[in-house]
């Protein structure tokens, strides 16, 4: 880009375009309580539906008797798999390329799996009602691990019995999936054969849920008159789920309407179909009125959209000097009852192979082996790229792991296996080509901004310290260095459920120079109104606050896949971009046309066009706005409008350097955050305020998943962390202030050089966390010990090594 | 139903009275009888805030209150703390701070900030955390939050100050 004289950085900075820290639009109505979220939609007549579910984990479904429910004065219906069945719906698809059933069809295979669906009056007499369905277990031996399943006699999956192909090949067990390899075996375990170190570990990546502040819920209007099905709800891809509803439904897809309202925090938990969102559409089919459902907070942590759940055991080799020469991972894969996980097609393990993370390591392999459980399904990206956290946590474990066997400073270790910066476009072992980075200059940064030397000897001199007996406080310093794997993606790739991962954006200009401009994404906090808008505001020199950014009805937007994987900027964006871009290209034929010179003969500049050389003949965009709708052009048609579907030519790779130091307390096991240090470069930064916010929000969900937060089962399947007493979401009381920092490389691919950030920090933060941790007890011989670390869990640890004695 | 209760209360100012049963949650009572739908339902448990309300001059969780138990009493939610043309000092600070992402929990944050500095008009940072601590958010790991309330005391102090 030329350098801008004062006046044109004055006219750029009036447009509130890329690098401005905008204010929200969203917040006006936010702030004021005037928010549209799904379940402030109401509708006349609209009834409420409410589960009958398994208190079961496991159990086969001898009767269901709803008369009594039926009787109840204000009950209209009582939905089971019967009545389902006639319409096909009993069972759905997958995202994975299972089924799971909406309603019990024979067996529960969850605790709180979905057994009825009651509809009544209002959410009083519902609960009621739910109460009053009489459901006659047979109770059936419960496996929560994944292990044992793959031991086991009991079939969970009865109805895939016999079946040896699975979606993603072969199963090797009837409680078995999948089994999903990438890189080379054979040519890893001679690597790791001959190596001079080697060091092994199994991660645990405990499972955890998304749990935004919302719950998943939905309403559905079946216009009978019209055959319209008008379907609000918490989606995070609503023209997919248009596309499965019409699939499943036999409505034809232009006679379904889904509307994404405001939604209240998604972070992986709204991408999935849920029986929910079912029974809320045929319950409005069969009673001819609108329906709403809403979950509460036990059902969305007992049934909806888990993440992790991934048994990782890892090998790295290196020479004696501490370059690694080799990687082999293999994963179990506890995806519970059903494999409802929200991947790509053909990722049916994610994006887990960019488990080499930053690193130039020449040989690798992995494995995962996908396993059924008695637990609830999903299998969600929680507030990261399609497993990306899961790799990101284990390669970032083995480094600190390879660290100890080779007895070297970890930080040290990283650096002199960095990517390094001329190795971009880098082609990893697992087959991903990173598109650019700059890894030392974050890592150097970042250890000088945390004074990293200083830290590590106030550590030692803890260690002594603590020896000596004068303090019962250790301190670890947490390192993480992440690469993720963003903007999926392109279309020769990546799918879901057959459709291609591109993304779109319409611009319309109105006649007196402002905009609408819908998209395919849609936004859950992250502020695409403002930021979107942005974007635009640079491309067609229209400032930002004359754009409305429209997202979330499939009526209006163009088919998009929606919100998640943190694609928004790296695909939509481009999409915006390039769609504004067509926008200029048409302008300046009009301009050309109203200064009577020829299209070559005009230059952009910020927000008009110029003829080159005569500064002072120029059309504004305003200008040419109102001429493309009030003149006769010959060869252009009347009006500014654009279009553009973008399939990105690769993903995106967002780094960043973490650092975390942390006091422990070894006698009550209460971890303090005395300092969090984060540098993202997630390339070309579009509002520095709403990356840092981003930032924050995404280090807060990593400190607590690392730090207490997960979905805990006992042996019979019971879910032990249901509400908010037992599942850990920290308060502004347990959460410190960080320090945020950044380096600028941008994509080479994308039209703007954005990568996407909103889930860097919990990519990044969950390892420096738990690495945190580990480091404090380093010098007392601990090498790994599983998340997650609440106050018990460490004490436990410190208790193993003997620091209570 | 013979079970119902002849209920009154003040919501931001306006008189309601209705009947309704006893076990009706408060929650409900706002966002479905009154249609005041600005504190929302995140867990119906008490621990994360976003149905917040001032009743009677206290801050409470309006999801595990029987409608009952505010029979003849004064609330305020959100929706009375500003107007359009003269949004309350917390409400311009969220904005200005970036507080808010989703918007899910801000009604009940915003609220609940504004008791809180009633209660304390300086309070330190630690205060902030420890007053607010009874509202969660999912989105902004509560860095801004804090900043917005601490900036919107600071205003409201300098304008008390101005005025004296």
């Amino acid at each position: 880009m030329k350098d801008l004289n004062e006046e044109q950085q004055e006219r750029a900075a009036g447009l509130k375009g890329l690098g401005c820290s905008r204010k929200r639009v969203e917040d006006a109505r936010f702030t004021q309580g005037k928010g549209n979220y799904v379940d402030d939609i109401k509708m006349p007549g609209m009834l409420h539906g409410d589960f009958v579910r398994s208190p079961y984990a496991h159990a086969r479904v001898k009767s269901i008797n709803t008369d009594a429910a039926m009787a109840l004065d204000g009950v209209v219906a009582v939905l089971t798999a019967k009545d389902l069945e006639p319409l096909s719906l009993h069972w759905m698809p997958t995202l994975a390329g299972d089924k799971q059933m909406v309603l019990a069809d024979g067996k529960v295979l969850f605790q709180g799996q979905e057994v009825a669906f009651v509809v009544a009056r209002d959410r009083f007499i519902a609960a009621d009602a739910v109460e009053l369905v009489e459901v006659e277990y047979e109770e059936l031996p419960v496996i929560v691990n994944p292990f044992e399943a793959l031991q086991s006699d009991v079939v969970l999956r009865e109805d895939l019995a016999g079946q040896t192909e699975g979606a993603h090949g072969p199963r090797k067990h009837h409680n078995h999936i999948f089994t999903w390899e990438v890189g080379e075996k054979d040519a890893t375990e001679q690597v790791l054969g001959d190596a001079e170190v080697v060091a092994e570990e199994t991660v645990y990546y405990h499972r955890t849920h998304p749990c935004p502040l919302e719950t998943c819920g939905a309403v559905a209007s079946m216009d009978k008159v019209n055959g319209k099905l008008t379907v609000w709800g918490t989606f995070q891809a609503p023209h997919v789920v248009r596309t499965v509803a019409s699939l499943l439904s036999g409505i034809e897809e232009h006679n379904i309407r889904v509307v994404s309202p405001d939604i209240g925090g998604g972070f992986g938990n709204k991408v999935g179909v849920y029986p929910g969102y079912v029974c809320a559409i045929v319950a409005s089919i069969v009673t001819g009125v609108p329906v709403k459902w809403i979950e509460d907070r036990m059902e969305n942590l007992m049934s909806t959209a888990f993440a992790r759940d991934y048994w990782m055991t890892g090998k790295i080799s290196a020479t004696k000097e501490g370059k690694i020469t080799g990687l082999h991972c293999h994963v179990t894969a506890d995806h519970g009852a059903f494999d409802a996980c929200a991947d790509p097609t053909k990722f049916p393990a994610g994006f887990m192979n960019i488990c080499t993370g930053s690193y130039d390591i020449p040989t690798a392999y992995l494995a995962v082996d996908g396993v059924y459980t008695n637990k609830a399904p999903g299998g969600v990206s929680y507030r990261c790229s399609f497993r990306v956290t899961e790799a990101a946590y284990f390669i970032e474990r083995m480094i600190e792991v390879l660290a100890i066997e080779l007895n070297m400073d970890a930080a040290e270790l990283r650096r002199i296996n960095f990517i390094k910066k001329e190795q971009f476009p880098y082609q990893s072992a697992l087959g991903w080509e990173y598109d650019s980075g700059d890894y030392h200059t974050a890592w150097d940064k970042a250890l000088k901004a945390v004074d990293y030397e200083g830290l590590r000897k106030e550590q030692a001199d803890r260690v002594e310290a603590f020896k000596r007996g004068e303090t019962r406080k250790l301190m670890g310093v947490g390192l993480s260095f992440f690469t993720e794997i963003v903007g999926a993606g392109p279309v020769k790739n990546c799918d879901i459920l057959g459709m291609g991962m591109f993304d779109s954006c319409e611009i319309r200009i109105h006649p007196t120079g402002s905009a609408i401009a819908r998209l395919g994404t849609i936004s859950q906090g992250q502020g695409h109104a403002t930021t979107f808008a942005q974007i635009l505001a640079s491309e067609i020199g229209i400032s930002a606050d004359s754009i409305t950014i429209e997202e979330g009805d499939t009526d209006t937007a163009p088919y998009g896949l929606g919100t998640y994987g943190s694609r928004s900027t790296p695909v939509a964006g481009a999409a915006t971009a390039l769609a504004g871009r067509k926008i200029r290209a048409k302008a300046q034929m009009i301009a050309a046309y109203l200064l009577e010179v020829h299209d070559n003969d005009l230059e952009w500049d910020v927000d008009r066009f110029v003829v080159k050389g005569a500064p002072e003949r120029f059309k504004t965009m305003k200008e040419i706005a109102y001429a493309a709708y009030n003149q006769a052009i010959p060869g252009v048609e009347p009006g500014l409008e654009a279009v553009s579907y973008y399939d990105p030519p690769n993903m995106t790779y967002p780094f960043g350097a973490y650092v975390c130091v942390m006091d422990i307390d070894v006698d009550t096991g209460v971890q303090e955050i005395r300092k969090f240090y984060a540098l993202d470069d997630c390339g070309t930064r579009i509002n520095p305020m709403i990356i840092e916010g981003q930032v924050h929000g995404g280090l807060t969900e990593a400190l607590a998943v690392a730090l207490g937060q997960e979905i805990a089962y006992d042996d019979m399947g019971n879910v032990k962390t249901g509400t908010f007493m037992d599942f850990f979401l920290p308060t502004a009381w347990e959460v410190p202030n960080y320090i945020t920092d950044h380096t600028v490389t941008p994509s080479p691919h994308h039209p703007i050089g954005a990568k996407g950030v909103g889930e860097s920090p919990h990519v990044g933060g969950v390892p420096c966390f738990s690495n945190a941790v580990n480091d404090a007890f380093r010098a007392f011989g601990l090498r790994h010990t599983h998340m997650p670390h609440d106050h018990w869990r460490i004490w436990q640890t410190a208790n193993r090594l003997g620091l209570h004695d | 139903m013979s079970n119902k209760m002849h209920i009154k209360m003040t919501v931001n100012g306006k008189a309601e009275e209705f009947l309704a049963e006893p076990r009706e949650l408060l929650i409900y009572t706002l966002r479905e009888r009154l249609n005041v739908t600005g504190p929302h339902i995140g867990c119906e448990t008490s621990h994360c805030g976003a149905c917040t309300v001032t009743l009677n001059g206290k801050s409470v969780k309006a999801c595990t209150l029987f409608v009952a138990q505010a029979d003849g009493a004064e609330l305020t939610t959100i929706e009375g703390l500003g107007t359009p043309d003269s949004l309350h000092v917390l409400q311009e600070a969220f904005r200005e701070h970036h507080g808010l992402q989703c918007g899910y929990c801000t009604p009940g944050m915003i609220t609940r900030a504004s008791k809180l500095l009633e209660e304390n008009p300086t309070p330190t940072e630690e205060e902030v955390r420890f007053g607010m601590a009874g509202n969660m958010c999912r989105c902004t790991g509560y860095q801004n939050i804090v900043k917005s309330i601490l900036a919107a005391a600071a205003e409201m102090n300098a304008a008390k100050e101005a005025a004296q």
